[in-house]
């Protein structure tokens, strides 16, 4: 499949249309769909519609935008007009929000086309979209496995050729574990890099949406596009998008790269490979490579899963059959309420909403989520200091290669462990890119991860650039 | 109401006060009371999967002006969620303020000389408004529940008092003191009946010298009377209970305006836990010190100054004077009656006009120009106009602007000429000779009864101090 940039520039010079582009991506979409599950909903009409308008823009010479014609797949957890938006849960079967996403209005403005809404994880809580209340995503490399998650409907999306372009969102990896699954460029940037306004609400302090692509400027594209304040959302940066495109050739030299024990401990053999070969590629472009030890990264999964599901067991509040989606009667209001959610929420939501609300409760509260906000303020910490000595941060994106069905489902931990690596960013509030390099077990791709402090976007775009260029086939 | 010598009653208030913004407090829905059912409503407000709060500046603005004037310190704050589950409140979590809250301590002066302390005014969002149809108008037992959410998200500041208060009327006269800083302060309305302001009571006695009693909060006090009415009722109640043997149970109690009864709404078996944690979705609020310099830089002339400005024109002022001055401060017109004053009109009939008419009036009293009002007055003072025709030509000032003199023309309020006076006079002279006698024999209520007496056959044309001077002459 073509990339984005070479669609939108395709499409601003007549090479092609918006219409061809969005046909093309509802045949791939109509041909693998049943089999991947990837879309909970497509927009065929809508797509189309909006395609013939940019194809009339063009033709009469008007300015369409760095996404022209470019179809676009939208994580179930982007509010879009009058588009069915569940988040992956029962609770909200058959709800149409009556307002756009920030950065649904962003992308619609650069003229990409959404194409649908991809599946999920149920409200974005878990690592391999299984939980999700239609069913799983399968993987499009090897259909017997997970494509990751939470957002992996979107990976899967590119990964199989649906779209060029996703956005999902990342609250502890739930980007870039699906990319690395997928073999995908997968990015979680600075926290208030990109609105949150219309995403809806897993932990609020670590979500953060991102792009997936298949290659590293397709992605910057994108996320230029998404980033920049947002007057709806008090917790954006006051600052327009970072240039991004512009610095992609960057290049390392000079940089110096921290190669993290704790990014990489416990994790498969065939992916500390990967990354270790990743580290000599960056050697090879001038950068030196430091080898270190972050001990705090360590803490960052049990923090985590007290602050992840403490704000999760207030956001999810919301759901109580009172104005929106699901509702299952019973005799007076807090037995409706009661009702509503037992029947709307699958297991793995219900058991976060308890720990967190546990967590939160008096006489707990300081044991659990007071010591773990202590944590998170230990990590920063531990982060700032290392960014005295490097530029960035290198190590694994997951612990494995792309799983089977079932493999961790059974045991919550294990699950869990797959973010091990990716969390500590979400803490922190820092940048974190997701490049596929090298292939690991049953030829599937192992991503590796670069991590950089707030607004280090550039740095990390470039030097996720050096990698993909260093497998390009000479 | 008091308790028995040896008791004493020990109330704490917490007063609720909507915010006069143009908007609410994290959107840009109008803060409009009385429209139609959710019209004033958006995915914020709603609390719409995915919606962000965004704070309005101007609640924080008001909230410091209120911190301004009880002296509170205005420090760096922050918003917490107060998480509990009720159908009005949108995300079933309540945006407030926790162990930062924008203003914290200061004290209340009272009329009376006493202080009351102030241990915290902090912001926070109203909740929507339920309809509970069918059983006893209470959630509980009810048919079905509407729910309006064109409130919800309506900036408040909640104000807590220490437990300083030590009387039903010092209760009354702190929620009255703090009313009037609302209004003067712009922060709010004060309107009781509209719940732009409401009022909990935390209530309870103890034999002086011991430790504080098991308290019952009082909810639904709808008026300053409701107050009054309530905190006499529960103390009396708590107090029989004790004397009965009996233990006050802490609880939350509905005051009942009809039956004038307290009953059980809800008993605290252990104390609530609303799981607080900082509310994620906003940043922390610092109001530096320009920013407090420029609220403080605002405020006006707060109720106590303006009482104390009126009352330096009055010499030795009767008990209904100072009845008249208090709603005049109330109600703002206390600059109108002061720029009468200047004119030379009498400070008690300026005072009375004000206190009586054009409070009567208060919705018209953009019609009135001060010069109309001063010169309605004036020639009610030079007896040109009976006090009867006075408070007719004031009406129709109200109601349609104008100068008093036409009007007073157009009513045919030409003042009877003291002929024809006299001619009255002497006729009910003539008609009343006992009534005539005691008052000769010095009597001088009997003027009242002649006055009375006049103004009936002129159908209130005369002007009493003409009167007065018409039966002098003949004594």
């Amino acid at each position: 499949m073509k990339s984005a940039r070479q669609i939108s520039s395709d499409v601003r010079s007549g090479a092609s249309t918006a219409e061809a582009e969005v046909a093309a991506s509802l045949a791939a979409i109509a041909a693998k769909n049943d089999e991947l599950n990837v879309f909970l909903f497509v927009d065929e009409e809508e797509a189309l519609r909006t395609a013939r308008g940019i194809d009339e823009r063009v033709s009469r010479g008007e300015q369409v935008g760095a996404l022209a014609g470019v179809p676009i797949a939208l994580k179930d957890n982007l509010c879009k007009v009058g588009v069915p938006t569940t988040a992956g849960s029962r609770i909200l079967k058959g709800w149409l929000p009556p307002y756009n996403a920030t950065v649904v209005d962003r992308v619609i403005a650069a003229g990409a086309v959404a194409m649908g809404k991809t599946n999920m994880d149920e409200f974005a809580m878990g690592s391999s979209t299984e939980t999700s209340a239609y069913g799983p995503t399968r993987n499009p490399l090897d259909p017997s496995r997970v494509p990751g998650g939470s957002s992996g409907g979107s990976a899967a999306a590119v990964a199989s050729d649906m779209t060029p372009l996703s956005l999902g969102s990342d609250t502890g990896g739930s980007i870039r574990q699906p990319a690395a699954l997928c073999g995908l460029v997968g990015v979680k940037p600075t926290y208030g890099l990109v609105s949150r306004y219309g995403l809806i609400a897993f932990a609020s302090s670590l979500d953060q949406i991102g792009p997936f692509a298949k290659n590293v400027e397709d992605a910057a594209l994108l996320l230029e596009v998404i980033a920049g304040h947002d007057v709806m959302d008090s917790t954006s940066l006051p600052e327009n998008a970072p240039a991004l495109v512009a610095r992609l050739n960057d290049g390392v030299a000079g940089k110096r790269i921290g190669l993290v024990r704790e990014l990489i401990e416990g994790a498969d053999e065939d992916v500390v490979n990967s990354v270790n070969q990743a580290a000599d590629a960056l050697r090879d472009a001038g950068a030196t490579i430091v080898e270190l030890s972050i001990p705090e990264l360590r803490l960052g999964l049990s923090a985590y899963y007290l602050i992840a599901p403490a704000e999760a067991s207030s956001n999810l509040a919301r759901y109580d059959g009172v104005r929106y989606g699901l509702r299952v009667d019973a005799n007076d209001v807090a037995a409706m309420n009661e009702a509503t959610r037992t029947a709307g929420f699958g297991a793995e939501v219900k058991r976060r909403i308890m720990l967190g609300t546990y967590a939160l409760s008096a006489g707990y509260y300081d044991a659990y989520y007071g010591q773990a906000l202590k944590v998170r303020t230990q990590m920063i910490n531990a982060f700032q200091r290392a960014y005295l000595d490097v530029d960035l941060l290198l190590g694994a994106t997951a612990p494995s290669v792309a799983f089977e069905f079932g493999a961790k489902t059974g045991n919550p931990m294990m699950m869990y462990l797959s973010d091990v690596f990716t969390i500590p960013t979400n803490l922190a509030g820092d940048a974190a890119i997701s490049v596929p390099f090298g292939v690991g077990e049953g030829g599937l791709p192992v991503g590796v991860q670069l991590l950089g402090p707030g607004r280090s976007e550039a740095q990390l775009f470039a030097a996720g650039r050096v990698l993909e260029l260093a497998q390009a086939p000479s | 109401m008091t308790l028995p010598e040896g008791w004493e009653l020990v109330v704490g208030l917490e007063v609720h006060t909507e915010l006069k913004t143009t908007t609410k407090m994290f959107c840009g829905c109008a803060n409009a009371f009385g429209a139609e059912p959710n019209t004033n409503v958006c995915p914020v407000c709603l609390g719409l999967p995915g919606s962000l709060p965004v704070l309005n500046v101007r609640a924080v603005d008001l909230a410091m002006a209120i911190g301004c004037v009880l002296h509170s310190t205005i420090g760096f704050s922050t918003f917490h969620r107060k998480n509990y589950f009720y159908p009005d409140m949108p995300k079933d979590f309540q945006i407030s303020q926790y162990d930062l809250p924008i203003n914290s301590g200061g004290y209340l002066d009272l009329l009376d000389g006493s202080r009351v302390s102030i241990e915290r005014a902090h912001l926070e969002e109203d909740t929507g408004k339920s309809t509970h149809l069918g059983g006893s108008g209470r959630i509980h037992g009810a048919d079905r529940s509407l729910v309006d959410y064109n409130r919800s998200g309506v900036p408040l500041v909640e104000i807590v008092s220490g437990p300083d208060i030590r009387s039903s009327a010092q209760a009354r006269a702190y929620a009255s003191e703090l009313r009037g800083i609302l209004i003067a302060t712009g922060a709010s309305d004060g309107r009781m009946e509209e719940g732009s302001m409401r009022i909990d009571a935390n209530v309870s006695v103890r034999k002086l010298g011991e430790e504080l009693g098991t308290r019952c909060e009082i909810k639904n006090l709808n008026s300053l009377r409701s107050l009054h009415r309530a905190i006499d009722y529960e103390a009396q109640r708590q107090f029989e209970l004790i004397g009965n043997g009996g233990a006050v149970r802490q609880e939350t109690r509905h005051w009942d305006e009809n039956l004038g009864e307290t009953s059980t709404m809800r008993v605290k078996e252990e104390a609530d836990d609303y799981r607080y944690f900082r509310e994620p979705d906003l940043v922390d609020l610092v109001p530096d010190e320009a920013w407090q310099q420029r609220i403080r830089g605002s405020l006006g002339a707060m109720p106590a100054d303006r009482r104390r400005a009126l009352l330096a024109r009055l010499d030795n002022p009767t008990s209904s004077q100072l009845d008249a001055l208090e709603v005049v401060v109330d109600l703002g017109f206390d600059e109108l009656v002061l720029a009468a004053i200047d004119a030379g009109v009498d400070a008690s009939l300026a005072l009375a006009r004000a206190a009586n008419e054009l409070a009567a009036d208060i919705d018209n009293i953009a019609n009135l120009t001060p010069d109309a009002f001063i010169e309605t007055l004036k020639m009610e003072q030079s007896a040109a106009l009976s006090a009867t025709q006075a408070k007719l030509v004031l009406l129709a000032l109200l109601h349609g602007g104008g100068d008093p003199r036409a009007i007073a023309a157009s009513k045919g309020f030409e003042q009877l000429s003291s002929d024809s006076l006299g001619a009255t006079v002497e006729t009910l002279i003539a008609e009343h000779p006992d009534e005539w006698a005691r008052y000769r024999d010095g009597d001088e209520k009997l003027a009242q009864f002649f006055i009375g007496q006049v103004m009936k056959v002129t159908k209130g044309q005369a002007n009493g101090k003409a009167v007065i001077s018409e039966l002098q002459q003949r004594r």
